[in-house]
């Protein structure tokens, strides 16, 4: 903005450190930098003063002590002789967990809401105003309360299963809905790998077999594609794909001899199966629902800034209704939602640390929580708490600039 | 430092002229007020009335400290502190003392750098469990949920005893006393554990407080006192002091009701006579009034009537003095003389 | 011809047909209904589906909310009351409505305090969210910070004043030189305001505060509702200055400045508010010097201020992007300067672009004053979680005030939301 032509070059002068446009813009930065010295020096020095007076220094050796305490949510070993890392370990897992589950939901239920909400339903568009309006405009901390009270003063405890003519039953004999949280029947093997035939390896070799039959199906579809361009014929490619989709997986879970373990009530709890917490539940819903409210807005406006005479246009080439969607204003409309998509993805990541508050054991719960109060690291840990939540954000963003700049309307 | 200033570069201005002082006392007596961190509510150890006053056995503590220091048991600001907030609150001089059922161990002591002035209430950990569960002992608990306060040493204490007994549980952990208490009674989690004393009240609050039961394990020792900052030995001895003036009252039978007479002129027993000031020079040695113990006791009364008003056997609370009984009355209760 | 006409004039109608009435599914609620609930299979069902679940969830709130209790003092009296018919107690609110506004500790005699200075804030916002109200108003805007500061602290009316004098010696000092150069005039105008404080402050009385008119208030007194009000209007009122700072800052050609404001605004973006609480509450008394403390609502304001302006500062670098070109060379072509260009040609332009995204992080901001519960500051949510719950008389209440809370958000964020619908067409000069 300031790119004046130079004027003619003379003697230099002090004055010309502020007056000058060429010199101006050094002035100020060195005057910035001065600035910025002084403030980093003065906070240096007070911190390092104020931790001196207070006999404290800053050390992150904490991280290899036994942590001492347990968690009841956990996707790895971990006992209470753990280290404090293992138990950040420990709830990063969980924070990425239940980001990931909200992430999926959230978008499931975002993009329902945006649909509907354009419905030429009078009554399934208004209702689905108000639950965008409503959830929007409550505070997230306030949601995931509410429905972790919900969960707790609505379900029955385990108690209730007990006796003859038990309170509460299993729904379908299969699944638990307590205040603890949802029992469901787990899958376990019988003849697998690894410790007990029941390692993680089988579940890696379950997987791999289904990304090789994503792979062979990809290239299925490619040969149709080929065959349809040379033919004009597009062979069926439905039963062979869904063949290779499920065979083989049916095949390997019989081979490793799959069984499901089916909760029962023993003692004071449900044992077998697997345990989805209360806490996971009532963050997982709460997160879901309320950043469903801001998707489904963002699904409105994508499909709302596809011009209508796109649509028209399409109909004039003769295409169906269905093909229009998904060629058309599909493709138009994913250019405008995504970038704002992610950033909700973003905003449900760093909701996650509210975890806090119904006692699910996220990085925040277990470093920024229980570890900072055993230890009294409190520098130490908010820090690492920050570089977590800092990484994690920069990954999605840059993600998010290596789409953007993939989907650019290319201008030639 | 008077003025409290606000905003922007005001509180820059205000800043820089709040300068450091010599120690705590000097601040609080320049202040006016004490700056005491308790509990964000235990009913009988401090919590708020309807009319928003803190009221309990630790706050009676800090207005004995707020007496005896500046002659006014009501020139305390009380400051609701959580697990995660009593240390640092302390440590950055946010508040000059924290009596908040906070339990004297060796990291908190030696690592953490606090100065832990004395003991008013030795505690132990406990189960509390309803009646209709049947169960008698903590160590049939195996595969209970165990409700527990995060960044306690319960917690610590917790995992230690179930890992020694060999069996096993699942924490949920929770923040507030109240959270505890609402998970507890929904039956989200089986017993609730914290402090024997802590329970206690817990279930005075309980609309059918008989229908649970404490479970007779005491798995821990939590010595439980008052503590400030390290390296201010001025201001611990003023609140030590200030703690075995209201012991020593009890031993020697001082208290509010008789106070005024007992004050008012040197009576037979010379002890008694140093405690209030009528003899010697105990208070110049602090830094304080020479009727500095005659107002710290005058404020709540003395160790035996601060029990009884607040956690004794006729308020909702009940608890029995056991441990903390007078060492005359096979208690721990116990005061280095006033000499 | 006229032959052809005669004889078809036997079969032309003369008059008009009476217009019939259209038929029964063509007109009215009918019609309205089969177009709008019906019009096609999958449609129905899923009106059906909407009347399902709008009828469970009234068929449990109506009972619930009507035959609510009002007057009881206890939760225990209230059960009395119903008798087990469900219920809600609202009591609670009724009985505690002071507490869920203004905390458990501001004293109960100075309520009107903050009640008048809520009241003024619609009186000094009013010129800024309505453009037809006389200019003048905003006078009043301009003395508003000082007015409810002392109204909610109360104590001596010398700070207040003090204050206020220094911004006057500062814009007054800020007039003179900003014809030289604005950057002198603004730091010319910092440099004054600052020395009168400073000066100002020695000059007040020692325990001037005691004597004072109003009672001081010490601000760890503040609660409930009226805490999340002043953190929402205080924060964000802060930080759209310091956002228009950090917007330009990153749009800078001077390299040095650019990072500075794209790492701090990056920084700020990508850790949730949460840690930055915690910072205020753990880790900032160690910034500051040693043997001063700093009270924690002033802490936590410096950190959600910090917050908001570094997202303010993206909607309005948005804004900024947004803008022509042209508009940037069309300033410079009439020769001014980097200060003028901004203030008179696109700065008015850009900020009238980035209006609704600016209300949308202040309705978000405002929300977010609830993590102030997490580290025990008694804000409503926190007066729910602590003190409320933990009273014995209202031990187990939770959804009358969960919903109470939920429904003091939504009043205010919703009327926010629309005003700003209202201010987006308002604004809209373009003629579509």
């Amino acid at each position: 903005m300031s790119a004046i032509s130079d004027p003619p070059r003379g003697s230099f002068s002090p004055a010309m450190l502020i007056n000058d446009t060429r010199y101006r813009s050094y002035t100020f930065q060195a005057l910035a930098a001065i600035v910025l010295a002084l403030c980093l020096g003065f906070f240096y020095l007070n911190v390092s003063t104020n931790l001196a007076a207070a006999g404290l220094n800053i050390s992150y050796d904490f991280l290899g002590s036994p942590a001492g305490y347990d968690i009841n949510q956990r996707l790895i070993e971990y006992d209470s002789q753990s280290t404090n890392a293992r138990a950040a370990i420990v709830g990063i897992l969980n924070t990425l967990l239940v980001a990931f589950l909200a992430c999926v939901t959230a978008t499931v239920f975002g993009v329902l809401a945006g649909v509907l909400r354009l419905s030429n339903n009078w009554l399934v568009s208004k209702l689905m105003a108000f639950y965008v309006e409503i959830f929007r405009n409550i505070p997230v901390l306030i949601w995931i309360l509410i429905i972790f009270t919900i969960m707790i003063a609505v379900l029955p405890g385990p108690r209730a299963f007990r006796g003859d003519e038990p309170e509460a039953r299993m729904f379908l004999d299969l699944v638990a809905f307590t205040n603890r949280g949802v029992y469901t029947p787990g899958p376990y093997f019988t003849r697998g790998l690894g410790a007990e035939g029941n390692g993680a390896i089988n579940w890696l070799i379950v997987i791999g077999v289904l990304v090789a039959s994503f792979f062979a199906t990809r290239m299925v579809t490619s040969r149709a594609n080929a065959t349809q361009e040379a033919t004009g014929i597009r062979p069926n490619t439905l039963w062979t794909n869904l063949a290779i989709w499920f065979l083989p997986v049916i095949v390997l879970l019989f081979v490793l001899g799959l069984k499901w373990d089916i909760p029962e009530l023993k003692g004071f709890n449900f044992a077998g199966g697997i345990k989805v917490g209360g806490p996971l539940i009532a963050l997982w819903f709460a997160l879901s629902i309320y950043t469903g409210a801001f998707i489904a807005e963002n699904v409105r406006a994508g499909i709302q800034a596809v011009s209508k005479g796109q649509t028209e246009a399409a109909g004039a080439l003769g295409l169906r209704p269905g093909r229009i969607m998904s060629l058309v204003v599909l493709p138009q409309a994913l250019r405008v939602i995504i970038p704002p998509l992610i950033s909700q993805y973003l905003n449900i990541t760093k909701n996650s640390s509210l975890a806090i508050a119904v006692g699910y054991a996220d990085i925040t719960a277990t470093l920024g929580g229980i570890t900072l109060n055993q230890t009294g690291r409190a520098i130490e840990c908010v820090l690492l708490l920050m570089l977590f939540y800092l990484t994690i954000s920069l990954l999605i963003s840059t993600f998010m600039n290596i789409y953007n700049n993939a989907v650019k309307l290319k201008e030639r | 430092m008077k003025k409290t200033v606000l905003f922007g570069a005001l509180a820059v201005a205000g800043l820089s002229a709040a300068a450091a002082s010599a120690g705590t006392l000097d601040d609080v007596k320049a202040r006016g007020t004490l700056n005491c961190g308790v509990t964000t509510g235990l009913v009988g150890f401090a919590a708020p009335d309807a009319n928003g006053v803190w009221e309990g056995f630790d706050v009676g503590v800090c207005r004995a400290v707020a007496a005896a220091v500046l002659g006014d048991e009501t020139a305390v600001e009380f400051i609701p502190t959580t697990g995660k907030t009593r240390f640092t609150a302390l440590a950055s001089g946010e508040i000059d003392m924290l009596a908040r059922n906070t339990t004297w161990t060796f990291s908190r002591d030696v690592d953490l750098k606090f100065e832990f002035v004395g003991i008013n209430y030795y505690d132990g950990q406990g189960f509390l469990a309803p009646k209709a569960l049947g169960v008698t002992s903590a160590k049939d608990l195996d595969g209970a949920t165990v409700c527990v306060q995060t960044g306690t040493t319960t917690e610590l204490n917790l995992a230690d005893f179930f890992r020694s007994n060999n069996i096993s549980y699942e924490p949920v952990p929770i923040e507030t006393n109240a959270e505890g208490q609402q998970q507890y009674l929904a039956g989200a989690c089986d017993t609730y554990t914290t402090d024997a004393s802590g329970l206690a009240a817990t279930r005075a609050t309980f609309e059918n407080p008989g229908d649970h039961v404490l479970l007779p394990e005491i798995i821990s020792k939590e010595p439980l006192g008052p503590l400030v900052r390290h390296g201010d030995n001025d201001w611990a001895d003023v609140v030590r002091w200030t703690l075995n003036a209201l012991i020593t009252a009890e031993e020697l039978g001082v208290t509010s009701a008789n106070i005024e007479e007992l004050a008012a002129a040197p009576t037979n027993n010379p002890e008694i006579n140093r405690l209030l000031g009528t003899a010697g020079e105990l208070g110049g040695m602090l830094g304080l009034e020479p009727n500095w113990a005659m107002m710290a006791i005058k404020a709540g009364g003395n160790y035996g009537e601060l029990f009884e008003k607040n956690i004794g056997e006729n308020t909702p609370i009940g608890l029995a003095r056991g441990l903390n009984a007078m060492w005359t009355e096979g208690g721990l209760i116990y005061s280095p003389p006033f000499r | 011809m006229s032959d052809t006409q005669a004889h078809m004039a036997a079969f032309v109608r003369t008059e008009t047909l009476p217009q019939l009435a259209p038929p029964a599914t063509e007109r009215g609620i009918v019609k309205w209904m089969r177009e709008n609930l019906f019009s096609t299979i999958p449609n129905a069902i899923l009106t059906l589906v909407s009347f399902v679940i709008i009828y469970l969830v009234l068929s449990k709130t109506l009972p619930w909310i009507m035959n609510g209790v009002w007057t009881t003092s206890s939760l225990s009296e209230c059960r009395e009351v119903l008798e087990g018919a469900t219920g809600a107690c609202f009591s609670v609110l009724t009985e505690r409505w002071n507490q869920l506004m203004f905390g458990f500790v501001y004293p109960a005699d100075q309520y009107w305090r903050p009640t008048l200075a809520f009241v003024l804030l619609f009186v000094a916002a009013a010129p800024v969210m309505f453009f037809d109200l006389p200019r003048k108003l905003l006078i009043f805007t301009a003395l508003f910070p000082f007015i409810a500061y002392y109204l909610i602290w109360g104590g001596t009316i010398f700070v207040p004043i003090l204050a206020l004098v220094g911004v006057i010696g500062g814009v007054l000092v800020y007039r003179k030189l900003v014809t030289g150069s604005f950057a002198m005039g603004f730091f010319g105008g910092l440099i004054a305001a600052l020395v009168i404080w400073t000066v100002g402050g020695m000059l007040i009385p020692e325990g001037a505060n005691d004597t004072a008119a109003l009672q001081a208030v010490p601000s760890r007194d503040l609660g409930g509702f009226m805490l999340n009000m002043m953190l929402g209007v205080v924060c964000v009122s802060l930080s759209i200055p310091l956002g228009i700072a950090l917007a330009l800052g990153r749009q800078s050609s001077m390299p040095l400045i650019k990072w500075i404001c794209v790492i701090f605004i990056e920084f700020i973006r990508g850790v949730p508010l949460i840690t930055l609480l915690f910072v205020a509450s753990v880790m900032l008394a160690y910034l500051f010097p040693p043997g001063t403390t700093t009270d924690l609502f002033l802490r936590v304001v410096i950190m959600i201020t910090m917050f908001s302006s570094a997202y303010i500062a993206e909607v309005i670098r948005g804004g900024l992007a947004a803008l022509p070109k042209g508009q940037y060379e069309a300033g410079d072509s009439l020769g001014l300067d980097y200060a003028q260009a901004m203030r008179l040609i696109i700065l008015p332009q850009a900020l009238k672009i980035s209006i609704p995204g600016i209300v949308n992080i202040a309705v978000g901001l405002f929300k977010d004053t609830t993590l102030v519960s997490v580290i025990s500051m008694f804000d409503v949510v926190g007066m729910i979680r602590g003190p409320l719950s933990a009273a014995t008389e209202w031990n187990g209440i939770y959804w009358e005030l969960y919903g109470f809370a939920a429904l003091l958000f939504f009043v205010v964020c919703y009327g926010i939301s629309q005003y700003s619908q209202w201010l987006e067409r308002r604004l809209a000069t373009d003629h579509r």
